[in-house]
């Protein structure tokens, strides 16, 4: 069993939901990152997705561009994204960790190399957004000869037979999207929310996750009594990114996310 | 070889690839609206009211068959036969029209109330504002803040035609990224929007039905050229940018082996500078916008930085089928720089009274390199893509003439 599914397992018999934290790897830069992971994982995070920034991140609306783009400004590459990650995994060896990015730069990079890099650098599981289960037959071929977890992504339009797919396809967990959209800030939570994950979780035992504009405690709490758990993304790098000068930055985000995981236990 | 262009018609397969070209590379949430769509244009494809009503607005309302008009100052100058497909002609001024009106016609079977476009020069998002105001049906345009400014008068004419054109500052501010908002809006409306890609590239089944809707280029220019002249050209010469036009006047041509299918690339400020816009001459293989393709990209992947005068042609990408029949041999990509396009469009305005699209003039330009290789036996046709009123500011400030 991989680390991600024992760990969600272990939650799991614990009656608890999970929080999944996403950062960018590079933003405001890589000490920095490296140091928030830690304090993500202080603070109660579960799993940490860490960004590795693409030019043109289609899926993603404008903080997580902006945080992609400055992360690149500053000479963020891929092959600097796996060292974040090494260092990262040097000081918590036991928090389950999944890059996340788009598909050219690590088929640029070259997918096996890629895959054989990242794991040795201490990646558990991975997510390409914009590869679906139809285009990722090579790509999931090399992520289980590394033993490494695909998670695929289902969104509120997906289909039956599409969510038959994707469930028995995706290792971990399976990523919800909340609403059709970019990730970025929402204030509510969409009505149909509850029907599709309970539809989801009708044709899967894997944990379902729930991401895409979910910022504060009671989202989560809400999202947690039909879900397995949350993936917090924006509201997190527009904090790090608001209070980066700050030299309480550490505290202010380990308070924040403190207050998401215990909303996971309500 | 004749095996290999008979395939070419069957191209793409089931699914959406054109070799290792094409495919689906979108996040989840727009996969059921590609399924939807792949079915809808299956659906119209077979049905004889569906071409029949089509065909009707090409003519009445587009103004086709387009001529190909003979270009006999040009012919002399040259000393070969020159023909000008005069895409130019139809209404709004370029063959965007073409696509525009099949797409709005599949949107109104799929009953999709709302439409969204992106656009570079602008041709395409007043195509788009075209038949959405032919149909009544809202419209917004997509288009980088840069682009807006060199192309303000087609800004101005969308406006006109009641569609809301929303300037993209992101990334480069130019057409690429204008392609991106177009995208995470319609991850966020796909429900109730149709997007209206204007180029043969994004995600599978655009690639083949922005294709099949300019095939019409092709198909006219056969029949005219066998009229004209009793037998098919020696070259068709077309721009390349996302490769719509190209695409549309070679499609009906593939089969025909002897016919020289000539793609220009906008090598801007030359391909040595990196200040281009070249992906088929000089990027290599990649992902964006849905699709895999030649990418203008850098030693990590991400998308490169392009220019080109001609904002249509200012696009890091290049359609799934261009890659597919460059490596198969079939066409071949050249590129022009943005001086010898300022002096092609200069030629054909004093030569024939033209004054064409600055995108065109990439196509028009590459005649003067094919200069030594020509006879007066030899036949070509340019696909005169579009019209030059937009680019008049561009123009006049490059060549110094206010």
């Amino acid at each position: 069993m991989s680390r991600l599914s024992q760990h969600f397992a272990a939650l799991r018999s614990r009656n608890e939901k999970a929080l999944v934290c996403f950062v960018t790897a590079g933003d405001p830069n890589p000490d920095a990152t490296v140091a928030l992971v830690e304090t993500l994982a202080k603070a109660g995070a579960d799993c940490v997705e860490i960004g590795i920034p693409f030019s043109d991140p289609l899926a993603d609306g404008p903080s997580i561009q902006a945080s992609s783009q400055r992360a690149l400004e500053k000479g963020m590459t891929v092959r600097k994204s796996l060292e974040v990650i090494r260092r990262i995994r040097a000081r918590v060896p036991d928090l389950p960790l999944i890059p996340m990015t788009y598909y050219n730069p690590i088929r640029h990079f070259g997918l096996a190399e890629y895959a054989r890099q990242a794991k040795e650098a201490g990646a558990d599981g991975h997510i390409v957004t914009d590869l679906t289960p139809e285009e990722a037959e090579e790509w999931k071929r090399i992520c289980i000869a590394e033993e490494l977890d695909t998670v695929f992504l289902l969104a509120p339009t997906s289909t039956t037979a599409r969510i038959e797919i994707v469930t028995a396809l995706s290792d971990g967990f399976v990523y919800c999207v909340s609403r059709t959209g970019v990730t970025g800030l929402r204030d509510d939570i969409p009505a149909e929310l509850r029907d599709v994950v309970t539809n989801i979780k009708a044709y899967t035992d894997k944990p379902v996750f729930v991401g895409f504009g979910i910022s504060r405690p009671e989202h989560v709490e809400r999202i947690v009594a039909f879900a397995d758990g949350v993936v917090v993304g924006t509201s997190l790098v527009n904090l790090i990114h608001k209070e980066r000068d700050n030299p309480a930055l550490l505290d202010i985000v380990y308070q924040y996310v403190a207050s998401l995981k215990a909303a996971t236990k309500s | 070889m004749t095996t290999a262009t008979a395939e070419y018609a069957l191209l793409p397969d089931g699914r959406g690839r054109f070799g290792v070209y094409g495919g689906r590379f979108v996040p989840e949430t727009l996969i059921p609206a590609l399924d939807e769509l792949t079915l809808a244009y299956a659906a119209a494809q077979q049905d004889p009211a569906f071409q029949k009503e089509l065909d009707g607005h090409l003519k009445d309302y587009v103004g086709r068959a387009t001529p190909l008009y003979y270009a006999e100052r040009l012919s002399d100058e040259y000393g070969a036969k020159i023909y000008l497909k005069r895409e130019d002609l139809c209404h709004t001024g370029a063959h965007k029209i073409n696509n525009a009106l099949g797409q709005i016609l599949l949107a109104k079977r799929m009953g999709k109330p709302r439409i969204i476009a992106e656009t570079g020069a602008g041709q395409h998002g007043v195509a788009v504002a075209t038949v959405c105001a032919r149909f009544g049906v809202e419209c917004e345009v997509y288009m980088g803040e840069e682009d807006t400014r060199r192309q303000a008068l087609n800004v101005a004419r969308m406006k006109l035609l009641g569609a809301k054109v929303i300037p993209v500052t992101s990334g480069t501010a130019t057409l690429k990224d204008a392609t991106n908002e177009a995208i995470r809006d319609w991850v966020t409306n796909v429900r109730n929007t149709h997007y209206i890609i204007g180029s043969v590239v994004g995600p599978h089944p655009y690639p083949m039905i922005v294709r099949d809707f300019q095939s019409v280029i092709g198909r006219e220019a056969r029949a005219q050229i066998l009229e004209k002249e009793g037998r098919l050209p020696d070259h068709i010469i077309a721009c390349v940018g996302g490769g719509s036009n190209a695409m549309g006047i070679f499609y009906p041509f593939l089969n025909d082996g002897a016919v020289n299918l000539l793609g220009v690339e906008a090598a801007g400020e030359g391909l040595d500078s990196g200040k281009h816009c070249a992906p088929l001459t000089a990027g290599a293989l990649g992902v964006l916008h849905g699709s895999a393709s030649y990418l203008m990209q850098d030693s990590d992947g991400q998308v490169a930085v392009t220019h080109s005068i001609s904002a249509g042609l200012d696009y890091p990408g290049v359609g799934p089928e261009h890659a597919w029949m460059k490596d198969a041999g079939r066409a071949k990509y050249v590129s022009v720089t943005d001086n010898e396009a300022l002096e092609g469009l200069q030629k054909l305005a004093h030569r024939e009274g033209i004054i064409c699209a600055l995108e065109t003039a990439h196509a028009i330009a590459y005649l003067e390199k094919m200069r030594p290789q020509l006879t007066p036996e030899t036949i070509l046709i340019v696909n005169c893509s579009g019209r030059g009123d937009k680019d008049m500011n561009t123009v006049v400030q490059s060549l110094e003439l206010a």
